[in-house]
């Protein structure tokens, strides 16, 4: 249809169509189009009015009236009402606005913004210098050089140029930090588009071939929410406490937990057992809370004595050599002599003034000896002391005990090593325990203290009750035993020494009846019951502790005062006896004299002769039988002399003849031989006690066949005792002839 | 008894040859010498370290035994340490002086 028509056509509707073509204003006239003039032309002859039969027929008016027709922008084809479902609200909501927009034509152009990316690597291939670094927007900037972080390693030249940005970066960071925050969203934008471009090829700042692997351009689409900024909030607790805690575990580490553990056994055991000793168990407690709080230097007092021993030991270093393996080799060329190699001298200051007035060994501890210390003279009398030492430690004693009143006598009980019994000048006696400083008992004045200087006192063998006890003999012609019962000193007067002269008349008429002073005793080492006693006449008498009035026999011995008696320790039936007489006598313990009950004995003083007699050329203080053999022994003399007789090599003549003494005029007191080691101690009257060693030829004792067993006490006792018989039978009188004794016994 | 152990030292201290001696407690500190400072501390380091490993050894062989002494001479002197529960002793002597 041609235009016009339809035009008019639609007119008649005065629809709202929109239209495209702009209305025209229609004059009554004839509307020629002139803009389609020449296209209607061909089919338009006639400028008559062509009526088609249904146009519709208006009047004047009507066609004159005017239409006014708008041209909307709204989209003809767009629907005017849409009704959406609102899940919401769940109900059909008409959507307000409709959107209007129609696309007639759309073509996709090609123009790129000069500062986006793709703009940049197009430049940069042209190898047109970027722009300035200030003109640079921040933006592009951090996107930039998150590409270049995003894509390490493209080359020298990107790496330079990464530098660079970050460089640039950093360096208009501090200037504007208000820009950093956006930064930061921005770089993670950045990183995003980063890990997307991941293939594209990486900005280039400077110049430099790229190397670019995708000619594609992307673009894309983004958008940023609000990112809160970040704060750190943190919080720092304290470290613990850090301890560094190693151990060791070694084989006695765990065996010290395991005897630990026994032990804490044993304890509990033991507390099952005896449930009522808590309050001695709070005690010991107490006692153990305050050794561990008390000083610091008590701790080490092992240790000490033993630093002071091998300081010791150091000092005295050949002295102790000498001691454990010098052997005199020239004992091998001289037959028939010893001699005695001195060894430590043991001295205190506060006895110097003092004489020793008795030695013991320790019968447990083999390097510990006792001395005692007092006055031989009887108008010096001062002080006493007891002292402990040790081989082990020559220049201090292990215990001191000093006393008022001089020590004359002291014996060491045989089974219980710390017991020790002392007999006074003053006539009393005292048991000191080794563990205390204060002695024991002291017998007093009322419990049968002696009226003179006890000379020896010996422990014996527990009684029947299990009681300690001991015997002491004084010159006022007592012999007493004191029994320890319960922690009391019971005193029994065991024999009277009487003298056989009748009673002497005293001044006024009265008898008074003289006892003999006795001076040494001695006890069988098997028959406890028999023991000698030595007195200041001269006789040795032998007692019995069963008879208490009389003596078994009694032995015209010396003419002098007898210092010691001593059985030998082999032979049953030998002592031996020395005297301020100058002499030193061996005797037989005759048969006859033992089952004796003769009433006249105590007259009839037997007249026997000793085996031996030696003569030491001045007064003997001391004698003392070896241990190790049954025909040595050893004599100390006033002079200062050591000698050393053995009657198996020689039956008159001493082995050794030594002067031992320092200085001149010092008397050799004691002398005691060492039961273990080959060494003797001597004492002297200026409170030196010398410690000597023997020589070989002093100590020869029987010799062991090769593949034999070590002989058995038993066996060696037999042994000496035989050697000792052998001996005897020589110088003994035959039983039968009484008559040719003084001959036969001749010495020779 | 505290008396009785000093007067043990001090015989020690004035013992013939003896340089001098030391008193280490349980944590290596010399609690007593007669040195100066420095050796003190100096032989307490040392000779404690020493003295655990001499006992280490005579213990590892055989656990019920255990040290009791411990010399070490050389040329000019002696050291000798005696080792007690926790504590140590030290003396440096020199033996060969007449």
């Amino acid at each position: 249809m041609p235009p016009k028509a339809m035009g008019k056509g639609k007119q008649a509707g005065a629809s709202d169509i929109s239209r495209r073509r702009t209305t025209r204003m229609r004059d009554g006239d004839d509307m020629t189009d002139i803009g389609d003039g020449t296209e209607n032309d061909d089919w338009m002859h006639s400028k008559a009015l062509v009526k088609p039969d249904d146009q519709l027929d208006l009047s004047e008016q009507q066609l004159k009236e005017e239409f006014t027709r708008i041209l909307t922008a709204n989209n003809p084809h767009a629907p005017q009402n849409i009704v959406r479902y609102s899940f919401k609200e769940r109900q059909y909501k008409q959507i307000s606005s409709v959107d209007q927009l129609a696309i007639h034509f759309a073509l996709d152009g090609n123009m790129l913004h000069k500062d986006s990316d793709e703009a940049r690597r197009q430049m940069a291939k042209l190898g047109m210098p970027d722009g300035e670094a200030t003109g640079l927007s921040l933006i592009s900037q951090a996107v930039q050089s998150e590409h270049a972080g995003s894509e390490g390693g493209e080359g020298a030249g990107a790496g330079a140029a990464e530098g660079e940005d970050q460089q640039k970066e950093e360096s208009s960071s501090p200037v504007n930090e208000q820009t950093e925050l956006e930064q930061e969203p921005i770089l993670e934008l950045g990183k995003d588009e980063g890990r997307e471009d991941a293939a594209t090829p990486a900005p280039a700042a400077a110049a430099g071939g790229k190397k670019l692997t995708n000619q594609f351009n992307y673009s894309e689409r983004a958008s940023q929410t609000y990112n809160n900024p970040y704060r750190e909030r943190g919080t720092a607790t304290e470290p613990p406490p850090r301890a560094t805690f190693s151990g060791n575990v070694t084989q006695w580490e765990i065996f010290d937990a395991y005897n630990e553990d026994f032990e804490k056994q044993e304890k509990n055991k033991e507390k099952k057992v005896v449930p009522g000793r808590q309050a001695e168990e709070k005690t010991r407690k107490k006692l153990t809370i305050t050794e561990t709080q008390s000083d610091d230097v008590t701790r080490i007092q092992n240790a000490a004595q033993i630093v002071e021993r091998m300081v010791n030991q150091n000092t005295y270093d050949d002295i102790a050599q000498d001691f454990k393996y010098w052997d005199d080799p020239s004992d091998e060329y001289r037959e028939n002599e010893g001699t005695l190699l001195p060894l430590w001298r043991f001295t205190f200051e506060k006895a110097k003034k003092l004489a020793v007035t008795s030695l013991c060994w320790n019968p447990k501890y083999k390097d510990l000896f006792a001395v005692s210390f007092g006055s031989y003279d009887f108008m010096k009398q001062g002080n006493g002391m007891i002292l402990f030492y040790s081989l082990k430690n020559p220049s201090f004693p292990e215990f001191i005990y000093e006393t008022d009143s001089g020590l004359m006598c002291l014996d060491v009980h045989p089974e219980h090593p710390y017991l020790v019994v002392v007999g006074f000048y003053d006539g009393s006696v005292g048991v000191f325990n080794v563990e205390r400083k204060e002695p024991v008992h002291r017998c007093t004045a009322k419990n049968g203290k002696h009226t003179d200087p006890v000379w020896q006192v010996r422990w014996q063998k527990d009684d029947l009750e299990n009681n300690h006890n001991f015997y002491s003999i004084s010159s006022d012609g007592r012999i007493v035993q004191w029994t320890i019962i319960k922690n009391e000193l019971i005193y029994q007067d065991v024999i009277q020494l009487t003298l056989p002269e009748a009673p002497a008349e005293g001044p006024d008429g009265t008898k008074v009846s003289t006892v003999g002073c006795g001076t040494a005793f001695d006890f069988h080492r098997s028959n406890d019951y028999m023991f000698l006693v030595g007195t200041e006449e001269g006789k040795i008498h032998t007692c019995s502790k069963a008879y208490s009035s009389q003596f078994l026999d009694t032995n015209l011995a010396h003419n002098m005062a007898v210092y010691q008696v001593r059985w030998n320790p082999w032979h049953p039936n030998i002592y031996i006896t020395c005297s301020a007489d100058w002499s030193v006598k061996i005797w037989e313990v005759s048969d006859k004299t033992t089952v004796d009950t003769n009433s006249e004995n105590t007259e009839n003083v037997s007249t026997r002769k000793p085996l031996f007699h030696f003569d030491l050329n001045n007064s003997v203080g001391d004698v003392a039988w070896a241990p190790y053999s049954s025909t040595v022994f050893a004599a100390v003399t006033a002079d200062g002399k050591v000698f050393v007789y053995d009657l198996n090599v020689n039956k008159y003549e001493p082995l050794c003849e030594q002067m031992v003494a320092v200085k001149k005029k010092t008397k050799l007191t004691h002398i005691e031989f060492n039961p273990v080691y080959p060494i003797i101690i001597v004492g002297d009257d200026r409170g030196n006690v010398t410690s000597l060693k023997l020589s070989p030829n002093l100590k020869k004792m029987p010799k062991e066949k090769k593949g034999q067993p070590a002989m058995d006490p038993a066996q060696r006792e037999a042994l000496e005792q035989a050697k000792l018989d052998k001996l005897l039978n020589m110088v003994r009188d035959p039983p039968a002839d009484v008559s040719k004794a003084p001959a036969a016994t001749e010495k020779k | 008894m505290a008396t009785d152990v000093e007067e043990t030292l001090k015989r020690i201290q004035a013992h013939k040859g003896v340089i001098g001696i030391i008193v280490v407690n349980a944590e290596g500190i010399p609690i007593r010498t007669s040195l100066d400072n420095s050796t003190t501390v100096q032989y307490a380091n040392l000779l404690t370290n020493l003295t655990m490993k001499a006992r280490s050894v005579v213990r590892d062989i055989d656990p019920q035994n255990d040290l009791t002494f411990l010399r070490v001479r050389s040329k000019k002197h002696e050291i000798l340490v005696a080792p007690e529960k926790d504590y140590l002793l030290i003396t440096i002597q020199n033996p060969s002086e007449t």
